[in-house]
């Protein structure tokens, strides 16, 4: 219908007035929701970090392995009693305002994180009881109790280091315009559309930063997403499992990808209210059974075409927290119908809820098919996501699909969901060995040692169940090819060092 | 004469306008071919069982997101399943979508503008005051927290679409209610004593019928993309149970690699809808008393 | 006149009550807590907890209505939860975008329906007329969301020619503003352009049967003078004015367009603002896109009415 110079010219003219915007170096990313409040210290979205990423930097950085890197501190060293953290701070480092960055900016931030109404980083750092400046290139943090995963936690949005002199002047409206010591300053945002920041010329680290402009999109729609990288609308975006072997057929994208720090997993209510007293809930050969009936590599090959990583513990099989001696059970469909036989059910009817995701529905279908082998008839109760969030908290539900972003410290994907009490034990589980364990490992920080308390909680976990734990994520990205120096990290942040469009 | 074709006092008994509108309305080919179709799909959707080559639930973990092929002819979706078998059975959701919603707006909205028209008056005033507010607030963005609120599933979308379709069928029953009102024969049937139950049951409400079936007609077709729009956002018919709007809102991730997944959903709703849409525009045209 | 203005006026204002209780209690009543949904994954009880106290969620609905009430009659249409900042910057940045977004729709949807209206008016009951009826409800048959990613398939991904999504304001460049909004204009004018075409027939088909272009065809004139010159010019006035009422159809479609097309618009914000259950956000957009309508559908009842004096008594 066209002939080929017309649809030459018509290209031509289609990607000049794409193209436009690319005049000096801009990086366009696209995001999967538009971020909430960009104050550090209120923020509580995901992508909101991805954003501050670039505009904040923090005490610490991960590398790829998850070890504790240098940022804005450059040393640090424990106290004797494990309960003070001395910190050697960077010199020659501004904030986007022009104020040094110094110890009077690091004991307002964390005083700030620590005591602002509607902080979202309280509990992150509550170990820390008070900040000391030693002198200008100097802190220490006073800790009210040994704390191990304390680096990990400033290597977070609580270790984000905020201009004092514009957040005294910003009070509650900070969040509108982030002044940090991060590589970019913010510029704009139009909520919705673009958030845009351009390049910080006194950033301590400037050599590493190449690009002068990044204007972050917030495009929901997956397909749409992907479209706009198809057609040069982004530069670089996240994508899902099965949007790679587009990605793989287009010569003019390329993919990175890396294992994350989360999981996805059914969590069970065991002893939260009158939902918990069904077979499910009450015994743990149920569980089993339920566990046993899944094929977790197949799940992954059917709803993620095998990109993700199969899991069974808090942690994922190549994370060093792992526990090699308990490895992912296979499917034993047998086993599964003698331990419900065992248990008096041989076919349970459960309930599983689900926010009403597409992916999220996926799984559970497969979950849901492969169970009924041994006998389960599983329902899916769609949900979404804020009435999801309720009926968890109110104990209102018997099995719940759902993941949990990760934490670098393994300790921050597994205290909070399992001991007695806590916040995120949506099923109330509670053993108080397992509580002293997971105690124990937050006060020493080798490995070895670390790593023997956790074993006695997994001799616990694994057997009783209150998560099954099927999945860990990746974070999968696709990029323009003339994007250079994209190097995917294992919290799904994109940190702009060593970006270069070409 | 404003009275509308059916006017039972003035040509009798009510059976000629009802011929003379048939024969209008088989004169219109396009709406002919509309009623065809949907008789089409009434009948797949009612003989799913005995159609459908495959259990529409039956995953198939080997044949996941496979092109049309002898095995199956329309493909397989991302869990498997049969797309034909499927899209069979999602005749049942869509066509339930439609009549089932519009039979609760028609329900419960016919009364409510009967009442209003022929009482005017405060009730009237209030009433209308009520179904302005409603008429207000855009379609979708009524229907989206009706749905929200009542939970994700295919029977709260239909209640909430019903609801959120009510104030047009009220207004639209008020309104003829009131063009006949004042009309001879019904002044004359209230001198001789009838009451006004009878009166209205009797002499107004075959008057109402007409436009209500048009809108009725036409607002099944509107029902349906609002169930596809609903599924879209999450709130229509959930997994696993087939329907045209939630397999062409999943289809719509792989629509690059595997198109067959959102083709024949996307057709499907067309046709149905279509034809919907034809069918009540021959009928209005049929029950125009002033159309050609 | 004026009585009729003045009596269409006053019903405003009861009707107005009604769309504050209906969208208040729509919000409200809202399964899901709220300060739970926006205190994001972290659950923290304190952020919970000084959510609520801070927008008073923990108050009875009375109170809370009445505090909303007084704040919109001041002027103060409430706060976003979740990115702190007062809904009326918000609405006063969305509405030209969305209103930009529906005249063009309606631009596209007059350049279909009125030359299909005026084709099936003329040649009434032909072939001519059901195709043209055809072209015409094709657009109300389609889901606008899916018709929206075929273009964009077909448009951005494969041939390159128009963004595909995003929005660029026409203050910053006109091309692009206008490239960015044609596929989703088109997807929202396709859907009403079937309405467009049904007001413009039987509008033609009354007025082509009139006295007035009885006597204009008696005079002599050509056939297309009648109807472009005589007919139409008289036909369009019910048309415009009716077409004002399908604003309410425009702004229900634009919630799925600009969700597709990543319009920064009101229908985005309205869906997004229901799910994050950003209680202010929903009910400031939705009474005022509410007290739109009601003024549009006052301004076509008084436009009618000048042109049918019959129907102010």
């Amino acid at each position: 219908m066209f002939s080929r110079r017309t649809l030459i010219a018509v290209s031509l003219v289609g990607s000049m007035l794409i193209a436009g915007s690319a005049a000096a170096q801009t990086l366009r990313i696209g995001l999967a929701e538009d971020p909430d409040v960009l104050d550090p210290t209120l923020s509580r979205t995901f992508v909101s970090g991805i954003v501050r990423t670039a505009l904040c930097d923090k005490l610490f950085d991960i590398g790829l392995e998850l070890e504790i890197v240098p940022q804005l501190a450059t040393k640090w060293e424990w106290t004797a009693d494990k309960q003070g953290l001395v910190i050697s701070l960077r010199s020659n480092v501004k904030f986007h305002d022009g104020e040094p960055f110094d110890a009077a900016a690091v004991k307002y931030s964390i005083e700030r994180h620590l005591t602002m109404p509607g902080s979202t980083r309280k509990r992150d750092i509550s170990a820390i009881s008070g900040v000391e400046i030693i002198d200008d290139h100097t802190a220490k943090l006073q800790l009210s109790a040994a704390f191990a995963p304390l680096l990990a936690q400033l290597a977070g949005p609580a270790g984000t280091i905020i201009s004092p002199k514009a957040a005294r002047a910003a009070g509650e409206n900070f969040g509108s315009h982030p002044v940090c010591a991060g590589p970019f300053k913010f510029v704009e945002r139009v909520a919705q559309d673009r958030i845009v920041v351009e390049r910080f010329a006194d950033y301590w680290d400037n050599d590493k930063i190449k690009i002068d402009r990044i204007v972050y999109l917030p495009i929901p729609d997956s397909t749409v997403r992907l479209a706009n990288l198809q057609s040069g609308g982004l530069d670089l975006t996240q994508v899902a499992a099965t949007d790679l072997d587009t990605v793989r057929k287009d010569p003019g994208l390329k993919l990175a990808a890396v294992n994350g720090i989360g999981y996805s997993g059914i969590s069970i209510n065991v002893a939260n209210g009158e939902r918990s007293t069904l077979p499910l809930g009450r015994d743990a050969r149920v569980r089993q059974a339920l566990e046993l009936s899944i094929d977790r590599e197949a799940l992954n090959q059917v709803v993620f075409n095998g990109e993700n990583q199969p899991g069974n513990q808090w942690v994922s099989p190549t994370n060093p927290y792992y526990l090699k001696e308990f490895p992912i059970p296979a499917r034993d469909v047998a086993k599964a119908k003698a331990l419900l036989a065992a248990a008096s059910a041989p076919n349970p009817v459960i309930t599983m809820t689900a926010t009403n995701n597409p992916v999220v529905l996926q799984t559970a279908q497969v979950i849901q098919a492969m169970a009924k082998e041994s006998g389960f008839d599983i329902r899916i109760q769609a949900a979404e996501f804020a009435s999801a969030l309720q009926l968890a908290a109110k104990g209102d539900f018997e099995a719940f699909l759902l993941g949990w972003t990760g934490r670098i410290d393994p300790d921050g994907n597994i205290y909070n969901l399992v001991t007695c009490n806590s916040p995120f034990n949506d099923g109330h589980y509670c053993n108080p060995e397992v509580d002293r364990e997971l105690d124990a490992a937050r006060m020493v920080d080798a490995r070895a040692e670390r790593l023997a308390h956790y074993r006695i909680v997994a001799e616990h976990i694994l057997k009783d169940l209150p998560i099954v734990y099927l999945y860990h994520g990746k974070w999968l990205y696709a990029a323009s090819a003339r994007l250079s120096g994209f190097v995917p990290y294992p919290d799904g942040l994109i940190r702009p060092q060593g970006l270069q469009m070409k | 004469m404003t009275a509308g074709i059916f006017d039972t006092t003035s040509t009798g008994a009510g059976e000629r306008p009802w011929r003379l509108a048939l024969r209008r309305l088989a004169r219109r080919r396009m709406a002919l071919v509309g009623l065809a179709v949907v008789v089409f799909f009434i009948a797949v959707a009612v003989a799913a069982p005995l159609l459908a080559p495959y259990d529409p639930l039956a995953t198939d973990w080997r044949a996941v997101r496979k092109p049309p092929s002898p095995l199956h002819l329309f493909g397989t979706d991302e869990l498997g399943r049969d797309v034909l078998a499927r899209l069979i059975w999602g005749a049942r959701s869509s066509l339930m979508a439609g009549l089932v919603s519009v039979s609760i707006a028609v329900g419960v909205s016919v009364p409510l503008g009967l009442v209003s028209g022929y009482l005017s008056g405060a009730v009237d005033g209030l009433l209308m005051r009520m179904i302005d507010a409603m008429l207000a607030i855009p379609f979708l963005i009524l229907a989206i927290p009706l749905a929200a609120f009542l939970g994700p599933n295919l029977t709260n979308a239909m209640i909430a679409i019903g609801i959120a379709q009510t104030p047009i069928f009220t207004r639209l029953t008020r309104g003829q209610v009131l063009a006949v009102k004042h009309e001879d024969y019904i002044e004359a049937a209230r001198a001789v004593g009838n009451s006004h139950r009878r009166i209205v049951l009797r002499h107004i409400l075959p008057n109402v019928l007409a436009p209500i079936l048009v809108q009725a007609t036409l607002a099944i077709a509107a029902a349906i993309i609002a169930e596809a729009a609903l599924s879209f956002l999450g709130l229509g018919q959930q997994p696993p149970a087939p329907s045209w709007g939630s397999m062409l809102n999943s289809a719509t991730h792989f629509i690059a690699q595997e198109p067959w997944m959102a083709v024949w959903p996307g057709l499907a709703i067309f046709s149905l809808v279509l034809s919907f849409n034809l069918l009540g525009d021959g009928l209005r045209d049929a029950l125009d008393p002033r159309g050609g | 006149m004026t009585t009729f203005l003045l009596r269409r006026l006053a019903l405003v204002l009861p009707t107005l009550f009604f769309v504050s209780v209906l969208v208040f209690g729509l919000q409200q009543l809202l399964p899901g807590d709220a300060a739970l949904a926006l205190a994001g994954e972290e659950r923290d009880s304190a952020v919970v907890a000084f959510l609520r106290q801070k927008y008073h969620l923990d108050d009875p609905l009375p109170t809370r209505y009445l505090l909303w009430v007084k704040g919109v009659l001041a002027g103060d249409l409430g706060e976003s939860i979740r990115i702190k900042r007062p809904v009326r910057d918000l609405v006063l940045e969305k509405l030209p975008v969305t209103a930009e977004l529906a005249a063009l729709a309606i631009v596209i949807a007059l350049s279909i329906g009125l030359p299909m209206g005026i084709l099936a008016a003329v040649k009434n009951d032909s072939a001519v007329d059901y195709a043209a009826t055809m072209v015409a409800l094709w657009g109300r048959s389609i889901p606008n969301f899916w018709l929206g990613i075929l273009l964009i398939l077909l448009f951005s991904v494969e041939w390159g020619l128009l963004p595909a999504s995003g929005f660029v304001s026409p203050a910053e460049s006109l091309s692009r503003n206008l490239a960015t909004l044609i596929m989703p204009a088109f997807v929202l004018g396709n859907a009403i352009a079937a309405v467009m075409m049904r007001h413009t027939r039987s509008a033609m088909l009354e007025v082509l049967s009139s006295d007035y272009v009885r006597t204009a065809r008696a005079k002599g004139l050509s056939e297309t003078r009648v109807v472009l010159h005589h007919a139409l010019r008289n036909a369009l006035v019910p048309v415009i004015t009716l077409g004002a009422l399908e604003f309410g159809e425009l702004l229900s479609g634009a919630v799925l367009t600009e969700q597709v097309f990543t319009i920064p618009g009101f229908g985005k914000l309205i869906v997004d603002a229901v799910f994050n259950r950003d209680y202010a956000v929903v009910q400031g957009v939705v009474l005022c896109t509410a007290l739109a309508f009601i003024l549009l559908n006052l301004f076509a009842d008084v436009a009618y009415a000048l042109v049918n004096p019959r129907l102010r008594g």
